[in-house]
């Protein structure tokens, strides 16, 4: 081959990636539990610690799992959307409350509302472990058969809730 | 009304950039003068009109204006004006009105210096110039208009991202910018070159000043941008290996080899091939990182916001200027022939390995870069990767560079001789290797890297000794004053230039060498101890600022029970965006930094805070102002003020008329 096209032929395959590169998005870290079955808890609820909260109990509904702390600030800003969220009544929201301390957490409740019918406790954050929680907020998407659907890393915002929890909430209720 | 001035004005750029782009490079395939003399004023005309944008765009933001999109999006009436102003490049719309406008500078700058030029070369440098314009005007036009309204009107702006609040964000990316467009003046005269076939010694000449000025901008604008990493993010690193610091990076090291690669081509006429690749490389590297900081192909801390549509766009403008430049090499190139034959053992050999070794640096933080999303792309999983690769790709490269670096300016054009060489640099090498390995020893922290670095440090210094010593000999004058002053103000600039590596070396192997952090935390009036110097924690206050509520701490530092200086951190609440940013306190220092930096408050007033005792730490952004320090040195050699006073052209008559009934 012709040494001069060396350069082009280079940058070529470069461009191809980049190409491919713009469909892609780099801050999305695959789970590996989405599609298998939601890891199983029982964990004592915040308000009621003598009964438990566990995913058992939502089997054939829709729902998501969101882990938060009062220590956390990605919580605070993501707070908002999910108030928002659970006016809206489309899903519910589970949280899930992670390495935290109880009265420190119904008092950040108490201050910002509470958008969760149930919350459960993980003081230890072994349900953490099991489901793979990089850092607090995550929330899941879990189906009617228990299984988890869609993860998210971080604070959800607005958008994400409107293009892709919605939408996909959506089409597994019509599952 | 003001900002539709801006608006027509870049409309109007555009259509004269098509002009410029066209009718010039057209004339000079044909000969006609006519149409080759408007590439001058047409680009003179661009200039005015982007001037004329910008200062728009400047009121707008001067005058808070947020029915203005962009004005609303990145600024606020609480704003100070200087971060107003500086918001013009604070996010994407504004940031590409400030490469065009830059551009379009250089294309000024040219006109102004071009008198020596035959006009063939003139219009096509222009006209490639306009055509590189052509793309960054539509590209605004169409997907990225700064001037693009909001009615209603906002009530107030949504504030720059507080961390861009700050003296660097005035000054850094103007400089960047400079050098990174200051590679299309090369690029421009490369593919010139090429369209007239005509690769001479002269054109090298004629591209190294400008090549030269913009490796100069180049390496302040990163090394600012360093340093402004350094006290900004709080933790006292001074580069990260972010993928957009490596997008200024690579055509930096491609610059750099391009600014050796001219020297041999302009002196020996060899190279030539290789040279036109590298200019073409240098100003693709920097279109590349313009993609990459805002296409959101890779995770980085400076990414601009994204839109596929941008993405795209700029995807196929790089597709365009960089697939055809690459295209009409590989054309052009083959029948450029190459430059007079050298022994491996010469100063073009020497250069050829600095070439070899930079590009080789160039390719692996490319590769280091865009590996995560090669694999990505071929659905092999998701990596990041680190400062790790890099450094470890990064030493063994950069010692034989530096080695090479010391020997290079010593040896003869086309032939030295080994033996000899090593006879001339015995000395210096003796006391690099000696003072290498017993000053640490003496300072108390033998390592081998340690070692290294000093080693290539005092090499590149005592190498300098002996490069003027003998070249001190063989110039002309009776006392030492006068030699100096005879010796040419280019040779001056590369030796200043090599100096700065070393200081930069020595800034780099002292940092890492002997560095030490704290991570505690203090009460009031607790004290800690780091390396010699005493803090003591007086507490903090809650002060207020323009568009922020901080807490300030007090750190009063003493060395021996002398107070050497009182340090004032502050942990800023931004209230607009509600975004908290750490405003680190440095006291620095030719021999070290020190560094206190507020973390979270505690009990009690107590707070958990870093310190941090940098030795050094200043030469490495030292040796980067050195090295540009030297750039100038260079540029401002008596030959190149010369050519630019000449009105004639620099080659004969005759040649000229020979190459344009070639073209």
């Amino acid at each position: 081959m012709n040494r001069f096209l060396l350069p082009l032929s280079i940058f070529i395959v470069v461009v191809v990636f980049l190409g491919v590169g713009l469909k892609l998005n780099p801050r999305e870290i695959p789970s590996p539990l989405v599609g298998k079955a939601a890891p199983d808890f029982s964990q004592p609820q915040l308000y009621d610690p003598a009964t438990v909260f566990s995913p058992a109990d939502l089997k054939g509904k829709v729902w998501l799992l969101n882990f938060w702390a009062s220590w956390c600030s990605g919580c605070r800003t993501e707070h908002p959307v999910l108030m928002e969220l659970a006016k809206s009544g489309e899903v519910p929201i589970f949280g899930m409350d992670y390495k935290d301390q109880r009265d420190e957490a119904m008092a950040w409740l108490k201050r910002w509302g509470n958008p969760y019918p149930v919350v459960g406790v993980d003081d230890a954050g072994r349900v953490g472990i099991n489901y793979g929680v990089y850092g607090v907020p995550e929330t899941y998407v879990i189906d009617k058969q228990g299984v988890i659907r869609y993860k998210q890393i971080g604070p959800l915002d607005p958008d994400t809730v409107a293009k892709k929890i919605l939408p996909l909430v959506k089409q597994l209720e019509s599952q | 009304m003001i900002p539709e001035i801006g608006h027509f004005a870049l409309i109007l750029a555009l259509c004269v950039a098509v002009v410029q782009g066209i009718l010039p490079i057209y004339g000079a395939a044909v000969g006609n003068s006519g149409l080759m003399a408007v590439a001058k004023p047409a680009a003179r005309g661009q200039f005015l009109l982007v001037l004329t944008a910008f200062c728009c765009l400047g009121y707008a933001f001067a005058e808070k204006d947020f029915s203005v999109l962009y004005v609303a999006a990145t600024s606020n009436s609480q704003l100070p004006l200087h971060y107003r102003l500086a918001a013009i490049w604070g996010a994407h719309e504004g940031s590409l009105l400030l490469w065009t406008f830059i551009l379009t500078i250089w294309m000024f700058a040219v006109t102004l210096f071009s008198a020596h030029l035959p006009d063939a070369t003139r219009s096509r440098i222009l006209g490639v110039m306009g055509l590189v314009s052509v793309g960054f005007l539509l590209f605004m036009l169409t997907v990225s208009n700064p001037f693009e309204r909001l009615i209603p009107a906002a009530v107030d702006g949504r504030d720059l991202n507080p961390l861009l609040q700050d003296p660097g964000m005035v000054i850094h990316p103007p400089m960047l910018y400079m050098g990174y467009v200051g590679f299309s003046v090369a690029f421009a005269f490369a593919i010139a070159a090429l369209l007239g076939g005509n690769l001479d010694a002269a054109w090298a000449r004629w591209s190294r000043p400008w090549t030269t000025v913009a490796w100069c901008f180049l390496t302040v604008g990163i090394a600012m941008g360093s340093g402004w990493a350094y006290y900004e993010l709080g933790w006292g690193g001074w580069w990260f290996w972010d993928p957009v610091e490596n997008a200024s990076f690579m055509p930096w090291l491609a610059g750099t080899a391009l600014v050796h690669s001219l020297a041999v081509t302009d002196k020996r006429g060899g190279f030539k091939v290789w040279t036109v690749l590298l200019a073409i490389m240098a100003f693709s590297l920097s279109l590349l990182g313009t993609f990459l900081v805002r296409s959101g192909v890779l995770t980085s801390v400076h990414a601009f916001a994204t839109d596929p549509k941008r993405g795209l766009f700029i995807l196929a403008f790089l597709a365009v200027v960089i697939g055809g430049s690459l295209a009409l090499y590989a054309w052009r190139a083959p029948r450029v022939g190459l430059g007079g034959s050298f022994a491996m053992v010469s100063r073009e050999g020497m250069l050829l390995a600095n070439n070899v070794l930079l590009v080789a640096a160039m390719g692996s933080v490319l590769l280091g870069t865009l590996y995560p999303l090669f694999l990505d792309a071929l659905d092999l999983g998701k990596i990041s990767v680190g400062p790790p690769y890099f450094d470890s790709v990064f030493v063994p490269l950069m010692t034989p560079a530096i080695f090479l670096m010391g020997i290079g300016p010593l040896a003869q054009w086309k032939k030295a001789s080994l033996p000899d060489l090593a006879k001339r640099l015995k000395w210096a090498f003796g006391v690099s290797v000696l003072t290498a390995l017993a000053l640490p020893v003496v300072m108390g922290n033998w390592t081998p890297l340690l070692s290294l670095g000093l080693l290539l440090a005092i090499w590149i210094a005592t190498t300098a000794v002996v490069t003027l010593r003998e070249r001190l000999a063989h110039v002309s004058g009776n006392t030492l004053l006068e030699r100096l002053r005879s010796v040419p103000r280019s040779y001056w600039g590369m030796l200043v230039a090599h100096c700065g590596i070393a200081v930069f070396v020595v800034g780099v192997t002292m940092v890492k060498g002997f560095e030490s952090e704290k991570d505690v935390r203090m009460n009031v009036g607790e004290t800690t101890t780091i390396g010699d110097y005493t803090f003591r924690f007086d507490g903090a206050q809650d002060v207020v600022g323009p568009n922020y509520t901080a807490a300030r701490g007090t750190f009063s530092v003493s060395r021996d029970g002398r107070e050497t200086t009182v340090l004032y951190p502050e942990k800023r609440r931004y209230t607009v965006q509600n975004q908290v940013m750490t405003e680190a306190a440095i006291d620095p220092g030719l021999l070290r930094d020190l560094y206190v930096s507020l973390g979270e408050p505690l009990n009690d007033g107590a707070w958990s805070v870093r310190l941090y005792h940098k030795p050094f730490v200043d030469w490495i952004w030292g040796g980067c102002f050195i090295m540009a320090l030297g750039g100038v040195l260079a540029v401002s050699d008596r030959r190149y003020r010369i050519a630019w006073h000449r009105q004639e052209p620099a080659v004969p008559a005759s040649t000229r008329t020979a190459r344009r009934k070639v073209a």
